[in-house]
């Protein structure tokens, strides 16, 4: 398991379930006096971040923390809606570590690294606890205990949640931690501060180059670590459930100094979002998978059916019941409408594509709640001794168990659609939601530059190939809270008598220079476009040929088309405005640039991996029934190295062995 | 101290002076009542208040204090919220979010305040200075036709029945408001609502009942 | 549909604002108001003019960032959303728009509509956190039930997004409801009991300094509220506050 032969992923040796023990035992510690005369960076303030920095601040390093955001609180990870996985088995159904870690290597379609994933698992359980203890209000049954629900691609009910707001509440959590930690002064809070590049002296991460959003000015900041905790590139497609800020500078930043980027291909495209309604659309809203608890997906059976729905000469409620195509449920009988992400979109993208789509686009199906209420409305009467044959009561009473269950959904859906969900099936329609690939660390989280760690999405990690609902947050708050206030540990031991990093030394100042020039190539550009016109082309390039499914001819005219754009960005980009105070389109214009860099790393890296697998799937590899054909020589983790541009960048392979688990062929028929 | 300087000690303090204050308006208004009842009744209830040294020289001197309080605090209170936005909205569309009783409770609050400063020059004025300034021997008899004469003149009784609307709108909002600031919101809140609410319009409508009768009556 | 937009232009904190009129043209009923103003800055900067700057980031009611006054309500004339979700179906053709920023002295100015809400960042440094330290070692997390009852309540407290549309609606620019969900939040929880007394007094304090105005009950705050937070939270503040400062 080496990755190349300066940067082995440095997993321990030892039986899997003592690894994470045997390592910590191990490892060397900083003792509390000397963590005082140590500084630590922290970029992003999300999930990993937060939590992150809240842990080594407690420890007694000194961190500075830099958000985009004007508070921490703001980070994207708030939008999490679904819950949190850990292996708890509170609900008693034989849930245990190594099922955790097996639906998870499984459900990454074989592509993530075991150790780190079954770490995950082992230290899934204190996270809850933790949270718990933080006052993280988590849903629970009337017994006062903690309440789970069941998500996609695996057959336990192992997520906690927080109605559908759990990553606002965990978020609210760590941030909580984070405030603690401000109110002692070990953490120092840059809010509005965007990190335009990394400081490397000798080789190894010193510092940043971050940019006050407010105004304008260029700070040196040293440090003796850097943790990038910056989140995934989503937004390289434009349209995503990611927030407009959401990028992948930090990523890239790091990239271009030394740091393999890993995997860059594999994202998720998640099934339940809202659909597109037009071309002005700036972003697309997630409808949480814990809808697939209880919602059924289908569409139209017959083509003129869907036909008369787009033209709006029919309802979908009056389209009978032998007339549905409950497509998930026919094709995965076993998983049914919790097939795993990245299968539930494939699936009704061919649907669509087949023809049998709804809404005026054709490009949506129905998720239906009619029968869950039934259902559910039916159980209520009883128990409450009311007529279980009256449907309206029925239905009444249903309506209630799901607005209890999600009525924060519905009404965000309907806010949008304009349609009501509790009297019409919702439309939903796949969408960019996270990348599994990013920054390549090793079982320490360290990138390939000494002193540099990335944490959360923004490293290739856990996933694999296609991530679980729920372990998102999961393995953000593990990284944050359980994994890198360890491991770091075990590099700043050296550094106890370094002492202050200055900032006033020749590799700041060349690399404030550099970010500097470029910031005023922008805002001296004499072109005519705004900065989202690129964005938005990009997008299109990425959605259409780098999408859901792909081929090797579209993504090769991908990687020219990228390229055009982005020589076409340079010449043409119109930047108002100027370098001091608050300008937004300046902050667009460096992110839209990284992001022109990565898609087409991004369309290489596709068009590289020759076979299908998870998120990523290639029409030339896959089985006569459609589904994603895994080769085995693929089995390994690409890690790009920077040299020069995307078209140059060096792949390295980390070859991935299974030793704790049977690679099989996935299926969840 | 801190308690009291602080933004919700000086709510605190705002509601206990108003539940202060409720109280003696009840009192008053069942007083008052008496003299629509009987002359006489209202005589004897008027100079035991009159002349009792516990409400003289007690309870009379903490009632001042309790209005001036209340006054000062309220307008305390509205400078320093005023200041918390120095600069306003160009737009201000707040009619579908609270009530315009609650917005100007100041207003309300000042022209009731008028009224006390002629209550007291119609009433207390006189009668401090009959009975501690001219020393004039104390008549048991005299209450209730000074009260009538009082309510002769239309334009004071109109300005009465203004005021004491005004008391009614003040009261609509400040009567259930001082149990919120005191930190009671719980199932009972209805209840008291709706009771806070029946006070409000009952108390200063007898009020104006009672200038309204001897204004008609005599 | 074709509208008129008044909007507040400022260059930067100290520099003096005033309404600038604009119209946008074209605009579809499907759009969200944020995707209206994205049309009218493409277009602003197509001309060489400066765009609007106002803060949003998720775009989908949870992050908290956006904000403005909208025909003088908060997050516009839709109930229980914020900007971000508001659509423009909500408005009609040749329709008139003041869009200006949350006003407060609390709240100050950074660019336009985008404001500074660091306080509310202060205020919760001062108190809004448990005191336990990441070890992995806390008690398991079912050792202490929690009441459904009170843990829902705590949920719907916790369930703020920090937008400052309570100071906005309110017209003493309180910041009772935003400080009282994170005090009730705890309050509810028995993790939050130990440090109870001393976590609302600092907590008040630290409002108090930032300048925020005192509350008189007018009751917009919860009307206003995107996530529809009950100032029953304020009446549980000034009861723990009472309390705390009773022993």
């Amino acid at each position: 398991m080496t990755l190349g032969e300066n940067f082995p992923a440095k997993t321990p040796e030892g039986p899997i379930e003592d690894k994470w023990t045997s390592y910590k035992n191990k490892i060397d510690l900083v003792n509390p006096a000397n963590k005082r005369l140590i500084d630590i960076i922290v970029v992003g303030t999300g999930l990993a971040g937060a939590s992150a920095a809240a842990s080594l601040a407690e420890l007694g390093y000194n961190v500075k923390a830099f958000c985009f955001q004007d508070s921490p609180r703001r980070a994207h990870s708030i939008a999490a809606q679904g819950g949190i996985n850990a292996s708890k088995n509170y609900m008693g159904d034989g849930d245990s570590d190594y099922r955790l870690f097996y639906d998870t290597v499984k459900g990454g379609d074989y592509r993530a690294r075991e150790e780190n994933v079954y770490r995950l698992a082992e230290v899934s359980g204190n996270i809850i606890d933790q949270c718990v203890a933080q006052g993280v209000p988590f849903a629970r049954d009337y017994g006062g205990l903690l309440d789970n629900r069941s998500f996609g691609g695996v057959l336990v009910s192992r997520t906690f949640y927080a109605k559908g707001q759990t990553g606002q509440q965990l978020l609210l959590g760590a941030y909580s931690a984070m405030n603690r930690q401000i109110a002692r002064g070990k953490i120092k809070m840059y809010n509005r501060h965007e990190m335009m590049d990394l400081v490397l002296v000798e080789g190894k991460a010193r510092g940043i180059i971050a940019k006050n959003l407010i105004t304008g000015d260029l700070e040196r900041h040293s440090a003796h670590a850097v943790v990038i905790a910056s989140g995934g590139y989503g937004n390289v497609f434009y349209l995503s459930t990611n927030a407009m800020g959401s990028n992948v500078s930090a990523a890239w930043k790091i990239h271009k100094k030394g740091a393999w980027f890993a995997n860059p291909c594999f994202t998720q495209i998640h099934p339940t979002c809202i659909p597109v309604s037009g071309d002005h659309q700036s972003k697309l809203t997630l409808m949480s998978e814990s809808l697939r608890n209880d919602g059924r997906i289908w569409v139209p059976a017959k083509e003129e059916d869907a036909k008369a729905i787009r033209s709006g000469k029919l309802k979908p409620t009056e389209i009978a019941e032998s007339d549905r195509d409950y497509f998930l449920e026919r094709r995965y009988p076993a998983f049914g409408n919790l097939v795993p992400r990245d299968v539930a979109s494939r699936a009704a993208k061919e649907r669509c594509d087949a023809g049998f789509g709804v809404n005026a686009t054709g490009e949506a199906v129905y998720l239906d709640f009619a029968s869950a209420m039934t259902r559910y409305g039916k159980e209520k009467a009883l128990v409450t001794h009311q007529d279980a044959s009256n449907e309206a009561l029925v239905l009444e009473l249903g309506k209630e168990i799901i607005a209890t269950k999600y009525g924060n959904l519905f009404q965000m859906y309907e806010k949008i659609v304009d349609q009501n969900p509790y009297e019409t099936p919702m439309m939903i329609y796949p969408a960019v939601h996270y990348t599994m690939g990013g920054v390549w660390v090793d079982y320490d989280l360290m990138t390939t530059i000494p002193g540099c760690y990335a944490i959360g999405e923004a490293n290739f990690s856990e996933h694999g190939a296609n991530r679980l609902g729920a372990s998102a947050l999961m393995q953000g708050l593990a990284d944050g809270y359980f994994v890198l206030p360890y491991t770091i540990g075990n590099y700043l031991a050296k550094d106890i008598r370094t002492g202050t990093i200055p900032v006033d030394t020749p590799e700041f100042a060349a690399a404030e220079k550099s970010v500097q020039k470029q910031l005023e190539l922008f805002i001296n550009n004499k072109g005519s476009k705004p900065v989202d016109y690129f964005h938005k082309k990009l997008g299109k390039v990425m959605w259409d040929k780098v999408g859901m499914s792909r081929n090797g001819r579209d993504l090769k005219n991908a990687v020219k088309d990228i390229q055009a754009i982005r020589d076409e960005f340079y010449k043409e980009v119109k930047v108002p405005g100027d370098l001091n105070g608050f300008n937004e389109e300046l902050a667009k214009a460096g992110r839209v640039a990284d992001f022109l860099e990565l898609g087409e790393l991004f369309a290489k890296d596709a068009l590289n991996r020759e076979e299908s697998c998870g998120g990523h799937f290639r029409e030339e590899y896959q089985t006569p029934e459609g589904e994603a054909k895994r080769d085995k020589a693929f089995q390994y983790v690409a890690a790009w190295e920077h040299s020069g541009a995307p078209k140059d960048a060096k792949l390295h392979k980390e070859m991935l062995d299974y030793k704790y688990i049977e690679v099989k062929e996935r299926s969840y028929k | 101290m801190s308690f009291l300087l602080s933004s919700i000690g000086k709510k605190v303090t705002m509601s206990l002076s108003a539940f202060f204050l409720i109280s003696f308006l009840l009192l008053h208004v069942a007083i008052n009542f008496l003299s629509v009842v009987s002359g006489d009744m209202y005589n004897e209830a008027s100079h035991f208040m009159g002349t009792n040294p516990i409400i003289q020289f007690i309870m009379q001197p903490i009632l001042i204090f309790g209005v001036l309080f209340h006054f000062t605090m309220g307008f305390v209170l509205e400078y320093q919220n005023k200041n918390a936005r120095p600069v306003g909205y160009v737009m201000k569309n707040d009619k579908r979010s609270s009530s315009w009783l609650s917005r100007n409770m100041i207003f309300s609050g000042l022209v009731i305040f008028a009224f006390l400063g002629l209550h007291f020059y119609d009433f207390w004025v006189p009668e401090m200075q009959y009975k501690y300034i001219e020393f004039k021997p104390p008549n048991e008899h005299r209450y209730f036709s000074e009260l009538v004469h009082k309510f002769e003149d239309p334009i004071r009784v109109g300005f009465y029945t203004l005021s004491f609307i005004l008391l009614m709108m003040h009261l609509l909002h400040g009567f259930q408001s001082a149990f919120q600031s005191l930190g009671v919101n719980n199932k009972f809140t209805p209840t008291i609502k709706k009771t806070a609410w029946a006070f409000s319009v009952v108390v200063p409508m007898t009020f104006v009942f009672i200038a309204l009768f001897h204004f008609i009556k005599h | 549909m074709n509208l008129k937009l008044k909007i507040w232009r400022q260059k930067n904190s100290t520099a003096k604002g005033k309404i600038v009129d604009y119209e946008v043209n074209e605009i579809s009923s499907d759009m969200s108001f944020l995707e209206m103003l994205d049309v009218l800055n493409a277009d602003l900067t197509e001309k060489g003019k400066e765009p609007v700057s106002f803060d949003h980031d998720c775009r989908e009611g949870i992050c908290g960032s956006c904000s403005l006054q909208i025909n003088g309500r908060p997050h516009g004339p839709d109930g229980a959303i914020t900007t971000c979700q508001l659509h423009m179906r909500k408005f009609k053709d040749g329709d008139s728009i003041v869009i200006e920023p949350f006003r407060a002295k609390a709240f100050p100015i950074v660019k336009d509509l985008i404001i500074d809400r660091s306080a509310f960042d202060r205020v919760q440094h001062a108190g809004a956190f448990v005191s336990v330290n990441t070890s992995g070692n806390t008690q398991d997390a079912n050792a202490t039930p929690i009441n459904k009852v009170d843990a829902d309540y705590a949920f719907d407290a916790a369930s703020c997004i920090g937008c400052g549309a309570c100071v906005a609606a309110c017209k003493n620019a309180s910041a009772m409801l935003f400080v009282s969900a994170k005090v009730s939040q705890y309050a509810l929880l028995p993790q939050g009991q130990v440090e109870r007394e001393k976590r609302v007094t600092d907590m008040v304090s630290q409002m108090d300094e930032e300048g925020f105005g005192a509350c008189t009950n007018t009751g917009a705050c919860e009307i206003e509220c995107p996530k529809g937070i009950s100032i029953t939270n304020i009446a549980r503040m000034n009861r723990e506050f009472i309390g705390s400062n009773l022993k």
